[in-house]
């Protein structure tokens, strides 16, 4: 399969890629990595008059720290966020999180803006950075907007991006010293999407206690009870029956077996917090 | 020059040019006015059409079965009892019988632009019900996939030999059912196809990514109606063949159609896509097999139901005959039982035509019987390895007739069963499993034993009455002006080693550095009729036929020699590459340099073929020479997600005389990898209106570098009686065990939960439903909702 036609822009900047999205009125397409896009052209499963490619923007490359939280471009690959491995003091979850996407051939080109914004349900981003707390800075032709990255994301491939905007950043909070990260994803093989995934965060510090599960219908859902229960009780609240239960509550439209796969991953991802 | 004949592991010739991109496929080539051909593919399993309409203002570039009315049917006949004819038209016609079935063909000068004239042309099909189903399809009159037929059965074949006398003895009776996923066989390169016509030589040229240019050749010519002389077809690099390109394909027939019409270039490169769709042709088995066995579970008898998904077409030249025959008749194994009754359907339903994939049937067979075993065992408590062994043809009865009349030439099928049990470590497997892993996954170990009829030629194809039979493949060897020497042959090498292996044998003869014998494959301008390369026979049929061309210029050369030495053809030899007189010696070089530039320097009575030979081989019993291997592997289960890791892989294989042991390593270790795609990860599901649910490698999976573990790979070496060396062919082996061998070892470390698993792939899904249904629900069932 060969992509349908379409036009081809560089824009100079962000503002003209908005506009260039605006103007295209939902005819255009941005190009960032490929990595999912790619395939969609050649299947003609995405037939866009107009790309609008912004790999190359220097505006959405850096990775910067603010007071508290790293600030990571949109256009900021998977892999330049592994190798970021020792240099991100309170974010050094993201580098673990962007290792295990995918192959490096696909890290090398895939951006984190690009993850978010393309929502795939059993992508590692939407999970991870919901479970983080982080930040969501959009950028369209009206100006700059922020949104909760847990709120970003509506459903399959469905997010809160109107035409003309593009995922600028996100902004990921530090975590405290005495932070616990868990995260379990479980694929057929390596590099293939999972077929259930798990992320929990417990930043006593932060007052923050966030478990979501992923590779669902939709977007990953939060596990609230579970959460407080843990924060409360620690591994004692850690169980099988815990697991299920929430996987159920959270996704009541899993059948037997998807239940039990996103249940022994959600119970992992939580030993990995009580373990540590 | 040492060590560079048969059984030296030298690094391959070809390597060079592959390692550094530098290889020559259909995809990278391209001829002065190119054009590029989209095929429009059936969205709909089974429907007839009603009408195509071609896209105004693009008239001129599509093409439907009607304008290519010259064109005959692809029809392969067969004289198996039973067997029914199915014509596949280059493009469809009448009816679509599978999704991804070619309907019309789209020219322009990019695929682009072909495959957007391609989705504007439109197409009414009237739906029919679909035959998704093969069990369905069989007992289904109603519906038929062609509808001349009066039912939907291609084939069936009754065989019997001593059942019922033998099944009467038995103490233990174990009945299973088993079956197989239907796959593609994915290779690198899929299909590709570019042909032009030549107006000097009066030809068209075609080159195809196929094993077997020669058949091509006879297939175009015959379906175009063209003078054989009038078609040459060139296979240049072919990324992987399998048994993919084994066939005539419609692709082939419908860019020859177009270049000799229109007498230019005209290209077809299928895509992914395309090959998971069109291309899901393999593999699909069902058994139903009782096995009858004594208290110690040697086995007695074996009662077989199998069924084969044969999907809308039988392939020309070998027909789809091949699977149903291959099962039938390799069902039994390795083994020494003397009751076998076997019945087997193969059902035409709507998908992809089946097509042999590596290992053909065998890798199905294998995968019933070695499961049946390890149930056998369980039955009679004893271990499997055990009751494998004893089970096993002794190599005191070497060679063997066996219950399905296969002849099997030689080796130790129990040496390798015991050599594999103990290079896994058994024993301390066997007591690491009652502790298990640290991270509660369950340990399992298991075993499976195949031996592979490879090679078999003129007495079996002639059998099955197919249109074209093989028969004494040949090689042409020329010693060049310089000493070097040209070896040809009409089998081809996509991924064997063959450039290599066929030099080291003629090394093997004439002493020649292996750097100056350049072999040349792949073109039927070029090289000696042969049927190609399938079935493991290349190594022994053009290695036999490459010896005997060899040996053939060694009195030649001793004739010359002792003219070039004054010395009496009586007191010279050829020894070490060289004529060996009384006196001195000469070097092939000086004899080459008198027959071609120095021909006063000749004995006057010399013999006229020259430097120069083509001799065929025929191994002087054809029914085929028999590989054969144990595999052994150790898993980790998680039960709780289902996930499978093969903590490790042994492989004790015997291909009689090794010419290669590095080739053989790395054909052994890409069939394993293969088998291991077939276990655990490839399948091509379809839904009820037959509708393809993997058409891209998001949904069909295959085992990557990290699935595929380090086979640890072990070589007995036991020559056949009746070939050039005593090499066996081996091509294949490598594909045929690791399902049984991983599946063994699953059911052995789910054995304390009551869980048998035996359809292939083993999904997450799968194996958690055989745990669910083997005990009562667990909390996860639900009970929170």
């Amino acid at each position: 399969m060969k992509a349908a036609i379409f036009d081809y822009v560089r824009p100079r900047d962000l503002a003209e890629a908005a506009r260039l999205l605006a103007d295209a009125k939902g005819g255009a397409k941005l190009l960032a990595g490929g990595q999912s896009l790619g395939p969609m052209l050649n299947l003609r499963l995405a037939r866009p008059r107009l790309l609008v490619d912004v790999a190359r923007l220097g505006e959405l490359r850096g990775i910067e720290a603010r007071d508290s939280a790293w600030r990571i471009g949109g256009g900021v690959t998977h892999a330049q966020i592994e190798d970021a491995a020792g240099r991100l003091p309170g974010a050094e979850v993201l580098c673990a999180v962007a290792a295990g996407i995918a192959y490096r051939a696909v890290r090398n080109r895939g951006t984190i803006g690009g993850s978010l914004a393309h929502a795939d349900p059993a992508a590692d981003w939407p999970l991870a950075l919901a479970a983080l707390g982080a930040d969501i800075e959009i950028c369209g032709i009206s100006g700059a907007r922020t949104v909760a990255a847990d709120r970003f994301m509506k459903g399959a491939f469905t997010v809160d991006l109107a035409e003309d905007e593009v995922v600028a950043a996100v902004s990921v909070p530090k975590l405290s010293g005495g932070a616990r990260w868990g995260y379990y994803k479980f694929c057929r093989k390596t590099g293939e999407f999972p077929e259930a995934s798990a992320a929990a965060l417990f930043d006593a510090e932060r007052r923050s206690a966030r478990v979501f599960i992923g590779a669902l219908s939709g977007a990953p859902q939060r596990i609230p009870a579970l959460a407080a229960a843990i924060a409360e009780r620690g591994a004692a609240a850690c169980t099988r029956e815990a697991t299920e239960a929430a996987v159920t509550a959270a996704a009541p439209d899993l059948d037997v077996i998807d239940r039990r796969m996103h249940a022994a991953v959600l119970l992992r991802a939580l030993q990995q917090v009580v373990r540590a | 020059m040492a060590g560079q004949g048969i059984g030296s592991r030298v690094q391959r010739k070809e390597d060079v040019r592959y390692l550094h991109g530098r290889g020559s496929f259909v995809s990278d080539m391209m001829l002065p006015g190119q054009s590029e051909v989209a095929f429009l593919r059936s969205p709909i399993a089974h429907g007839r059409i009603r009408r195509i309409v071609k896209p105004a203002g693009s008239e001129d570039a599509v093409f439907v079965r009607a304008d290519l009315a010259s064109v005959k049917p692809i029809v392969a006949p067969s004289t198996l009892p039973t067997y029914k004819l199915s014509g596949q038209h280059p493009l469809a016609h009448g009816k679509v019988r599978f999704v991804g079935e070619a309907v019309a063909m789209c020219v322009a000068r990019t695929r682009a632009a072909a495959e957007d004239i391609a989705e504007r042309v439109e197409i009414d099909i009237e739906e029919l019900p679909p035959l998704v189903d093969a069990h369905a399809a069989r007992a289904d009159r109603s519906v038929r996939v062609h509808d001349d037929w009066d039912d939907n059965l291609f084939l069936t074949i009754n065989y019997e030999n001593g059942f019922e006398a033998k099944a009467k003895e038995a103490a233990v009776v174990v009945r299973r059912q088993i079956s197989l996923a239907r796959q593609a066989m994915v290779p690198l390169e899929g299909k590709a196809v570019l042909a032009h016509w030549d107006d000097r030589a009066d030809q068209l040229i075609v080159y195809s990514s196929t094993q077997t240019p020669h058949i091509i050749r006879v297939g175009i010519s015959q379906m175009l109606g063209l003078d054989e002389g009038q078609v040459r077809v060139i296979s240049p690099d072919v990324g992987g063949g399998f048994g993919y390109k084994c066939v005539l394909q419609p692709e082939e027939l419908c860019i020859a159609w177009l270049a000799h019409k229109f007498r230019r270039p005209f290209r077809y490169v299928e895509d992914r896509r395309e090959h998971l769709v069109a291309g899901a042709n393999s593999r699909q088995h069902h058994y139903a097999l009782t096995a009858y066995a004594d208290e110690k579970g040697h086995l007695l008898a074996l009662d077989a139901e199998v069924t084969v998904d044969g999907g809308a077409y039988s392939m020309w030249p070998f027909t789809i005959g091949l699977e149903p025959g291959q099962a039938t008749g390799n069902l039994p194994g390795p083994y020494d039982f003397r009751g076998y009754r076997c019945r087997t359907f193969c059902v035409a339903t709507n998908k992809p035509g089946f097509l042999p994939y590596r290992g053909v049937a065998r890798t199905g067979v294998c995968f019933a019987m070695e499961l049946t075993m390890d149930a056998i065992a369980r039955a009679v408590g004893r271990e499997p390895w055990e009751v494998r062994h004893d089970n096993l043809v002794a190599a005191e009865a070497m060679p063997y007739n066996n219950v399905s009349r296969k002849h099997f030439d030689s080796g130790d099928y129990r040496k390798s069963l015991l050599l594999a049990k103990e290079k896994i470590g058994f024993t301390a497997w066997r007591a690491r499993q009652r502790d298990g892993l640290p991270d509660s996954r369950r340990i399992g170990i298991g075993f499976a034993t195949y031996c592979e009829q490879s090679a078999h030629g003129t007495s079996v194809f002639a059998a099955w009455g197919l249109p074209l039979v093989p028969g004494y493949d040949q090689a042409t060897v020329r010693l060049t002006a310089d000493g070097g020497l040209e070896l040809r042959a009409g089998v081809h090498s996509h991924g064997q080693g063959m450039e290599t292996t066929l030099a080291q044998i003629a090394h093997e003869v004439l002493g020649i550095d292996l750097a100056k014998i350049r072999v040349i494959l792949g073109d039927t301008g070029q090289t000696p009729y042969s049927t190609g390369t399938y079935a493991s026979r290349s190594i022994v049929m053009a290695g036999g036929a490459v010896a005997n061309a060899c040996k053939t210029l060694l009195p030649r050369f001793v004739a010359i020699g002792a003219h070039l030495m004054q010395c009496a053809v009586a007191s010279a030899r050829f020894a070490d590459g060289q004529v060996v007189g009384p006196q001195r010696a000469v070097l092939l070089r000086d004899i080459a340099e008198a027959w071609y530039l120095r021909p006063e320097r000749l004995p006057p009575d010399v013999d006229m073929g020259g430097l120069e030979a083509t001799v065929g081989f025929r191994p002087k019993v054809d029914t085929g020479v028999f590989s054969y291997a144990s595999h052994a592997a150790i898993v980790a289960v998680d039960t709780e997600v289902g996930h499978i890791e093969i903590l490790d892989y042994v492989i004790v294989e015997d291909c009689g005389t090794m010419v290669n042991p590095m080739v053989v390593d790395g054909q052994t270790m890409g069939g394993a990898a293969q088998g291991i795609g077939t276990a655990i990860y490839e399948e091509s599901p379809y839904d009820a209106n037959g509708q393809p649910l993997a058409s891209t490698f998001a949904d069909y999976l295959l085992p990557g570098p990290t699935e595929v573990p380090s086979f640890r790979i072990y070589h007995l070496e036991t020559p056949s009686p009746y070939t050039e060396f005593g090499i066996k062919g081996m091509g294949e082996g490598g594909a045929i065990a690791p399902p049984a061998t991983i599946f063994n070892a699953v059911n052995d470390a789910l054995r304390p939960l009551g869980v048998e698993l035996a359809e292939t792939p083993l999904t997450p899904r799968r194996l958690l439903e055989a745990l669910s249904r083997a005990k009562a629900p667990t909390a996860i069932g639900g009970k929170a909702a």
